[in-house]
């Protein structure tokens, strides 16, 4: 027994609060600190969303998971291409190089069109971006949902062999875009991974895409993950704009996503402090 | 031909193209710099630029427009500006006399406070670049700068902190959790500032008033903002909304402020109409704005300046319009603008430097992102460097973890840690609440009750109890 004046930690009463906000509240104190426990609950998820950012694509096995999906394994075997950031350490302070192909990725790109007669309606860009991990987790699932409803609502549209990209940045689709003249482009791209969400998968879409369009042109699905937006949702809204943007004849803040509004409805009363 | 920027040693020359291009030559490493293709090659020309640069007359800066008069508005507003009377005790300084200047027991507070007028913020940027980071705190911490809306922030011996308490739906219950937690914690001096996730005028209504009806219910001395677009908040005064403070972020060229869709002229009609509404109780400065490096460059609106340069302009935007609080967002545009703990500990203590010798209430958001290469003891490092440098205000939000933006930032926990170790206390007028709120058993010590304060007891059920 010790006659200890202070308590060590201090729980706070609050904590039940949790249930109305995914926010670090009620976390008690030591003093005026963390507690230990608190404070490697933070380091943990500090660590996976690093390891998130730094651990590469296994390119093998993504390969393997969408040549299962019927309907991707039609389009051909994915087209492997390289951006100019040759790894992790120039792609981070060099966004230019993610946003651009490899000499080497351009000429492979530019030798896989020939053969198809017409352009394409949709090119799908798959890249790393800053999480790999919500690439490997959630792209072959987006897919599989995404391609089977596209055959669904828009047999006609003329599909480009899915292309995968090591360090892209977002805006390689233009640059890819611009190579098979596609009318569209998405890219499915790993997001910068937050501390309790090292696993969001984006989606971005551009009509008529082409090298050096501000981001104002592009539309995005975000947070794709299984604690966040499903892939059947998703899924849903991006074929819901690429066929608005077709219908507009633009993409980006012209074409608002109506299916968003939804989410306008906040409870109003939930302010309980007053 | 070599021009007025050039350095001999010995058998070498160093040129350098312009005064811009001396500048960025001379600016400490950073990735944003290298990005826009205007750093230096080499560790050894990064010194003969600061070399030379220590070598120039302070009054360059009045006469070499790094952008021009004609084209830029932030640039005809520093230099319509300058005081060239409150100049003159510095004026036959170079860059390099004029850190010896700084550092010397000739430059005291209040000479400091005489001189602000006299300075322009390439002056500023200039003479920062040849100083080490103890230089940066040692002359901060000589500049006081105080502001007043509902409470003082920035006497001496005081840390204040914007609660930050950001949901990502903008869940009433979620924002009300997160600043119950706050203001238990004896955060929330500078601002109760919340960033919406819906970023348009009905919702900044309803966040405004929901954050009012708070401050109100328990009579909190401090104030609210939602940091929203300035002409939504123009729109929500307009449609009569409970607006404390108008937000921006701001940049130091008029190109960056037109990517961000504002003018000068924009802020004065906001400030104006803010005025209008003579919310404040002990003083009058109604205008927030936040910065960061790097911004410009991102808006492709640099004019190959290098960043932290940019970044000093930017605070002659601020300072135009008296704010309550200015803080740069050190960490949060990420590491291809300042790649490590070590670049974003040096670009906060250069914001905070030259805001603070400037005449702004500066304050800094500490952060990081978690594909910089950065942790939470960079973050220990900048914070207890800030707050012996004087910082006027830090973030406090849950855990340090920013749900809706993806950061990391300052928690209630590290703002209680400074006050601690620095014996720093909140704005008076907040401090005393916080002791008749029973939040703060003890302020001197920095010692909160154990017990949860009467007036916040019913608030532990959440929003079922009262439904």
């Amino acid at each position: 027994m010790t006659d200890s004046k202070f308590p060590t930690v201090v729980h706070n009463p609050w904590r039940g609060l949790r249930q109305y906000t995914p926010a670090r509240i009620g976390l008690g104190r030591a003093g005026v600190s963390l507690p230990t426990a608190e404070l490697l609950e933070f380091q943990l998820a500090h660590a996976r969303a690093r390891d998130a950012v730094h651990h590469p694509l296994d390119i093998e096995q993504l390969i393997v998971e969408f040549q299962q999906i019927p309907e991707m394994s039609a389009l051909g075997p994915t087209i492997q291409l390289q951006s100019q950031a040759p790894d992790r350490a120039c792609y981070l302070q060099r966004p230019d190089l993610g946003r651009v192909l490899s000499e080497s990725s351009s000429s492979r790109l530019q030798s896989s069109k020939t053969g198809s007669a017409e352009p394409p309606d949709l090119a799908i860009v798959i890249a790393d971006g800053l999480s790999a991990r919500a690439v490997q987790q959630n792209a072959p699932a987006f897919m599989r949902s995404f391609l089977q409803k596209l055959a669904h609502d828009c047999p006609e549209w003329r599909v480009a062999t899915p292309l995968l990209v090591e360090q892209g940045r977002v805006a390689i689709g233009d640059h890819i875009g611009q190579v098979l003249q596609t009318q569209q482009v998405v890219v499915l791209i790993g997001e910068r991974p937050g501390l309790s969400s090292p696993d969001g998968l984006g989606v971005y879409l551009t009509h008529h895409p082409e090298p050096g369009l501000p981001d104002a042109r592009r539309n995005c699905v975000s947070n794709i993950r299984p604690a966040g937006l499903g892939v059947e949702q998703a899924s849903e809204k991006v074929i819901y704009l690429l066929k608005e943007a077709r219908r507009l004849g633009t993409s980006g803040v012209a074409l608002k996503d109506r299916s968003e509004e939804v989410e306008l409805t906040v409870s109003e009363r939930g302010n309980f402090l007053v | 031909m070599s021009g007025q920027y050039t350095y001999r040693m010995g058998f070498q020359t160093m040129d350098f193209r312009d005064l811009g291009t001396l500048m960025a030559k001379a600016t400490p490493e950073r990735s944003g710099d290298h990005l826009a293709g205007v750093g230096a090659a080499s560790a050894e020309e990064r010194v003969l630029a600061q070399m030379c640069l220590a070598d120039l007359p302070l009054k360059t800066f009045l006469t070499d427009a790094l952008i021009p008069y004609e084209t830029d508005e932030v640039t005809r507003l520093i230099m319509d500006s300058h005081d060239a009377a409150a100049f003159a005790p510095v004026s036959h300084l170079t860059v390099g006399d004029f850190r010896n200047w700084l550092l010397s027991d000739n430059a005291s507070p209040e000479m400091l406070a005489r001189l602000r007028p006299g300075l322009t913020p390439e002056m500023v940027a200039a003479v920062s670049k040849l100083m080490r980071n103890q230089d940066l705190i040692l002359v901060a911490q000589k500049c006081q700068i105080t502001t007043a809306f509902r409470n003082t922030v920035g006497l001496p011996g005081r840390l204040s902190t914007r609660l930050q308490p950001n949901h990502p739906t903008d869940d009433m219950a979620g924002i009300a959790a997160s600043i119950l937690d706050g203001l238990l914690y004896g955060n929330g001096d500078a601002v109760i500032g919340i960033n919406p996730a819906t970023d348009n005028v009905a919702q900044t209504k309803r966040l405004l008033t929901m954050v009012d009806e708070v401050i109100q219910r328990y009579d909190i001395p401090t104030q609210s903002c939602v940091l929203t677009h300035v002409t939504n908040t123009l729109e929500a005064i307009e449609q009569g909304a409970p607006v404390d403070l108008v937000f921006q972020s701001i940049g130091g060229t008029e190109a960056t402020n037109q990517s961000f869709g504002f003018s000068l002229a924009t802020l004065k009609e906001a400030q104006e109409a803010a005025l209008s509404l003579k919310r404040g109780s002990v003083g009058q400065n109604v205008m927030y704005f936040e910065t960061g490096q790097g911004s410009a460059l991102s808006a492709n609106a640099h004019h190959g300046l290098d960043q932290q340069t940019c970044e000093a302009r930017a605070y002659a935007v601020a300072r135009h319009f008296d704010p309550l609080l200015v803080n740069t967002v050190v960490g949060f545009i990420g590491p291809e603008y300042l790649y490590d703990g070590k670049q974003i500990t040096r670009a906060g203590l250069e914001d905070h430097f030259c805001g603070k010798l400037l005449g702004l209430p500066m304050g800094c958001d500490i952060c990081y992102t978690n594909h910089a290469e950065a942790d939470q003891n960079d973050m220990d490092i900048l914070l207890t460097l800030l707050g012996v440098a004087g910082c006027t205000f830090i973030m406090g939000i849950p855990g340090s973890d920013d749900i809706m933006l993806n950061y990391q930032t300052t928690s209630f926990h590290d703002a209680l840690y400074a006050r601690r170790v620095l014996n720093l206390k909140p704005a008076p007028e907040f401090e005393q609440w916080l002791r008749a709120m029973q939040i703060f058993e003890d302020s001197d010590r920095v010692a909160l009750n154990n017990d949860i304060p009467a007036a916040f007891r019913h608030s532990l059920s959440g929003p079922r109890r009262r439904a």
